[in-house]
């Protein structure tokens, strides 16, 4: 940010536009510091949280999307074998998404019996976890994106999936997919040739090299 | 750092892609975390990273709130890894990127003679990361598949724009201002390293990847 007068500023402008000339200034700098935060009141103040990497969700202490998934693995044993992690995204890459829109999602998976990861900020919003139920103040608010989590054995990853991309066709928005599990010792994944099978092609992915450990 | 799964492209466009990061478990082992997460990125500098970040304070590429309006003619692109190392001041994920597989396997090696105690993970091409752990004499403990995206995707950009836009997971770096950089550096009125600075900037945790971020700027220009 610069902090240059306004009025200095805008008559540059004026001046440089009465000589059809234009300033060709650096596109992330705002010459007279005029964009600033609004303080948020709830329940505006979760398009924040959910919107903003540097806000820590206080649901769960981590910043971003509030998710540790299979980053901390080796430690937490999270998702061991046989089990597979869902993280289902809504709204990547910057379309957006209402709370709405992926309580559709979260109740459409309750009804196939899934249970919902405890430690997730979205799990935290919601009014009734066992029915997928988000809170009623919050439906209308859009946010960046956020993630909903949970795990469920290998074998029904097809239908869980299945039900994921049936629910994704109905949403105004777009919805991202990470799947993952515990290797085997020789740094072997049971779930590949079931997300194959699926016809699921995927070439990127994070592995956790297994260096942590508990204190 | 899910931030970092979701990215657009094809295998061959991961080639120069690599995010190592660190991140302690909360509750478990985040205790005495800060001085082990400068620690890993003390390592991770020695080993030329493109990128370096602390998902609470920023990265190397960062705004500023002290500018002059000679930046508008110079802005100074040199990387500032001290400040980043400096300031982590809470457990949190802190990460660097790195274009080339031999310097992963060398950080990674050294990583393990630290014997930091915090989760490593490695975000980038499946089969690349795969082969730089077993030459750094490791198997992987988990691993989590990017699926990509369904749902209304004809809201999103184009090939070009989403691979330069979906370096930051977090949606810092939006369709539209991907655009207009592209514009202006097919205009000339910005090189390829300065637009990818500007980029980055946007990018708090440091996982963007500038020398991608060129390369797909110059292979626009082609």
């Amino acid at each position: 940010m610069e902090k240059l007068n306004p009025m200095i500023v805008q008559t540059l402008g004026g001046v440089l536009k009465l000589l059809r000339l234009r300033f060709d200034p650096e596109p992330d700098v705002c010459p007279t510091s005029a964009i600033t935060p609004d303080e948020l009141a709830w329940p505006r103040v979760v398009r924040r949280a959910f919107s903003d990497p540097l806000v820590t969700h206080e649901s769960t202490g981590v910043h971003g999307r509030g998710t540790e998934e299979v980053k901390t693995n080796d430690v937490t044993r999270r998702v061991g074998t046989g089990e597979v992690g869902y993280v289902v995204e809504f709204g990547r890459p910057t379309v957006g998404v209402r709370f709405r829109d992926i309580e559709t999602m979260t109740r459409a998976l309750a009804g196939i019996g899934i249970e919902f990861e405890p430690k997730n900020p979205v799990t935290h919003l919601m009014s009734d976890v066992k029915t997928g139920k988000l809170r009623d103040d919050i439906l209308d608010e859009k946010i960046l994106s956020a993630i909903v989590e949970f795990k469920t054995r290998i074998e029904t990853v097809p239908a869980v999936l299945s039900k994921v991309d049936e629910v994704s066709r109905t949403l105004p928005t777009v919805v991202a997919i990470g799947v993952s599990t515990r290797c085997e010792k020789d740094g072997g994944s049971a779930l590949e040739p079931v997300l194959a099978a699926e016809g699921f092609s995927f070439v990127r992915g994070k592995t956790n090299l297994g260096l942590g450990r508990g204190v | 750092m899910t931030n970092t799964l979701h990215r657009y492209g094809s295998g061959d466009s991961f080639k120069d892609d690599y995010i190592v990061f660190a991140i302690p478990a909360r509750g478990i082992n985040d205790k005495g975390a800060v001085e082990k997460e400068r620690r890993f990125l003390e390592i991770a500098r020695e080993h030329n990273p493109v990128n370096m970040g602390d998902a609470s304070h920023g990265a190397v590429f960062r705004p500023s709130k002290s500018l002059n309006p000679l930046v508008h003619w110079y802005r100074n692109l040199k990387r500032d890894f001290e400040t980043v190392i400096k300031g982590v001041s809470c457990p949190t994920t802190v990460a660097a990127v790195f274009d080339n597989p031999d310097a992963v396997v060398a950080f990674v090696k050294d990583l393990r003679a630290a014997d930091l105690g915090l989760s490593i993970n490695i975000s980038g091409a499946l089969e690349k990361v795969q082969e730089c752990a077993r030459l750094a004499g490791l198997e992987r403990h988990s691993v989590e598949y990017s699926l990509g995206f369904i749902g209304q995707t004809d809201r999103m950009a184009d090939r070009r724009t989403l691979e330069l836009s979906t370096m930051c997971g977090h949606g810092m770096v939006s369709f539209n201002f991907v655009r207009k950089l592209m514009e202006w550096v097919k205009q000339g009125r910005r090189t390829p390293e300065q637009a990818s600075a500007t980029l980055a900037r946007f990018c708090s945790c440091g996982v963007f990847n500038t020398t991608r971020a060129c390369r797909l700027f110059e292979e626009e220009l082609k």
